[in-house]
């Protein structure tokens, strides 16, 4: 029987389940997700590797709000409201450097990298203990988690560990992590992008293994062609749900994988090197786990917002609606630290190819995703109101199933129905 | 030796080619050697992508394979072909040696699609060559003087 709950209506006995438009499109679910979802959830940050030097900072937007990530003159990371504790102009005025000190130009506060006030103008013509009490310090975000070196905060004081909120998510952010011994790093150049959609659909789109054959065609068209370049391996293997609403799905593929899937195009010179970076995988972590981080694709669904695809190269993405029907976008390349400049130099290349803004598949993603934004104009008509998401019910699940996105699905409802109709 | 004219001729042949999305007549403007680079917004202009992440950076064969694939319908993010307008100024000669020449221009390009215009604007920077068959681009590199690709979203044309 078909039963409807907020958003969504399942009858798994007619491998039904579908998501009403309107989560696509109302300024009400819009305002519902932030207070109960980005407000709530822990929150991609960044990595460790951005601040990596002690007075190294970004500034970050995240969830609407202006933070400036930091590691200070002692070495612990911060993220904190860029603000003034005194007028409210930004603190931080640059994307990105080293900095001992923040000052804020309007009135001349100046705060320590660890946020405490170190000068204030005038400082005789306020009380005396006005430094004691801590009014003119920055303020941290209420809560800040470092895992593995992906670095996240959260708005809610009461929210669990990070390590209980990854849950099963932890093993596959692991096999990220794990990839170099000498740790893991974002390489220069961020991809900062908008798309005129709803954020969720590209929560969907990153890890959907269905939409390849037909959106990438021209990418597919490329690798076929480009087929010495392949190797003769298929897209199979299967999807899961992690729980909390993460999700992942893990396969393998015809493409070339800078962590250790050699592709004859790569020449002797990228053989011996691939050999080198499996030999090493192996050594630290047996041949199972080492082959599964070299031949296995991952898409990682880390809710609500965090996506981090291993796959013909590392990326690191995160996204935010402005409106119902437009979102910002981030995305990085993350990379072991002490792969050798050919490796990079690959990886790099390997990323161009099919991923961002002007990739052979990405674009056509964003076609796809605005597409579907401007078929929900008649979200609210008798008849088209729902997307179907029920592919793989009932059945073992394959790489190309949809079982990641209910699982994504589920959570979401949960959250945002609680507070909005 | 080479004159300006003759520089702005062969970059507003050029423009206009794309602007009439005669692709392949475009890709015959570039040496078999040639390179078209867009590096990301935040990065510096001198930006190696060896090292850092742009958004593109072709070598000739994939080059002609975007070309390849721009010029198919199931390129869907252009097809229907998006409306653009290439326009190119502030060209200056800025030296030449061993046959090749680097030039600096500015540009704007304006892409219209699904009732959007969005504006790509920055500055090209070209090493030509002279050639038998005449001048050509050996490359371009298209360093956008943007703060992100925010609305654009994509740089599915060419720049």
């Amino acid at each position: 029987m078909e039963t409807v709950t907020g958003f969504i209506a399942e009858d798994q006995a007619q491998g039904l389940f579908r998501v009403a438009r309107t989560a696509f499109t109302e300024e009400s679910v819009f305002r519902a997700e932030y207070e109960s979802v980005f407000e709530k959830c822990w929150l991609y940050v960044g990595h460790e590797s951005e601040v990596r030097k002690n007075g190294d900072f970004v500034r970050r937007t995240i969830a609407g709000r202006n933070l400036v990530f930091n590691r200070d003159t002692s070495g612990k990371l911060n993220v904190f409201f860029n603000v003034c504790p005194h007028r409210g102009a930004e603190v931080c005025r640059e994307k990105h450097g080293n900095a001992k000190h923040f000052q804020c130009f309007y009135h001349g506060w100046i705060f320590g990298s660890d946020g405490s006030l170190k000068s204030q103008p005038g400082k005789e013509r306020y009380i005396a203990d006005f430094g004691a009490q801590g009014r003119g310090n920055l303020v941290t975000v209420p809560r800040f988690a470092n895992y593995r070196g992906f670095c996240f905060i959260n708005f809610d004081p009461t929210a669990c560990s990070i390590e209980e909120y990854l849950g099963n998510a932890r093993e596959y952010l692991d096999l990220v992590a794990d990839q170099s011994e000498a740790g893991m790093v974002v390489v220069s150049g961020m991809q900062e992008y908008s798309i005129r959609a709803n954020w969720k659909l590209l929560v969907e789109n990153s890890n959907d293994g269905y939409h390849a054959a037909t959106t990438h065609a021209t990418y597919l068209d490329y690798v076929a062609k480009t087929h010495v370049m392949g190797n003769d391996v298929a897209l199979r293997g299967i999807g899961r749900e992690l729980g909390n609403g993460h999700a992942v799905v893990e396969y393998t593929a015809p493409w070339g994988r800078p962590i250790a899937n050699w592709i004859p195009i790569w020449g002797e010179e990228g053989k011996r090197e691939m050999e080198r970076i499996h030999a090493g995988l192996v050594a630290r972590h047996g041949k199972d786990k080492a082959d599964r981080i070299a031949f296995k694709n991952r898409n990682i669904l880390i809710f609500p917002n965090l996506v981090v695809n291993d796959i013909m190269s590392l990326t690191v993405r995160t996204f935010y609606p402005l409106k119902p029907d437009l979102m910002h976008v981030t995305g990085w390349a993350l990379a072991p630290e002490n792969e050798s400049e050919w490796a990079r130099e690959y990886r790099l290349n390997n990323f161009l190819e099919f991923l961002g803004p002007g990739g052979f598949a990405t674009p056509d993603d964003v076609e796809a995703l605005e597409s579907c934004q401007g078929g929900y104009r008649n979200a609210k008509e008798v008849g088209v109101g729902w997307n179907d998401i029920s592919k793989g019910m009932g059945l073992d699940p394959q790489y190309d199933d949809e079982v990641q996105m209910r699982s994504f699905w589920k959570e979401w409802n949960r959250r945002v129905s609680a507070v909005c109709k | 030796m080479t004159t300006r004219s003759e520089v702005e001729d062969l970059l507003y042949l050029e423009a206009d080619l794309l602007d009439a999305w005669k692709l392949k007549d475009w890709l015959e403007l570039y040496t078999d050697d040639a390179e078209y680079e867009v590096p990301s917004a935040d990065l510096p202009g001198d930006a190696d992508p060896a090292k850092s992440l742009f958004y593109i950076a072709d070598n000739r064969f994939r080059l002609q394979e975007r070309v390849v694939r721009l010029n198919k319908k199931t390129m869907w993010s252009e097809y229907p072909r998006s409306k653009t307008r290439h326009l190119v100024t502030n060209v200056r000669l800025l030296g030449a040696e061993n046959g090749e020449l680097r030039v600096r221009a500015a540009f704007a390009v304006y892409r219209t699609k699904w009732g959007n215009t969005d504006i790509y604007v920055g500055s090209y920077e070209y090493v030509l060559r002279e050639t038998d068959a005449g001048l050509k681009i050996r490359k371009k590199r298209a360093i956008l003087e943007l703060d992100s690709l925010r609305p654009q979203g994509r740089v599915s044309i060419l720049l």
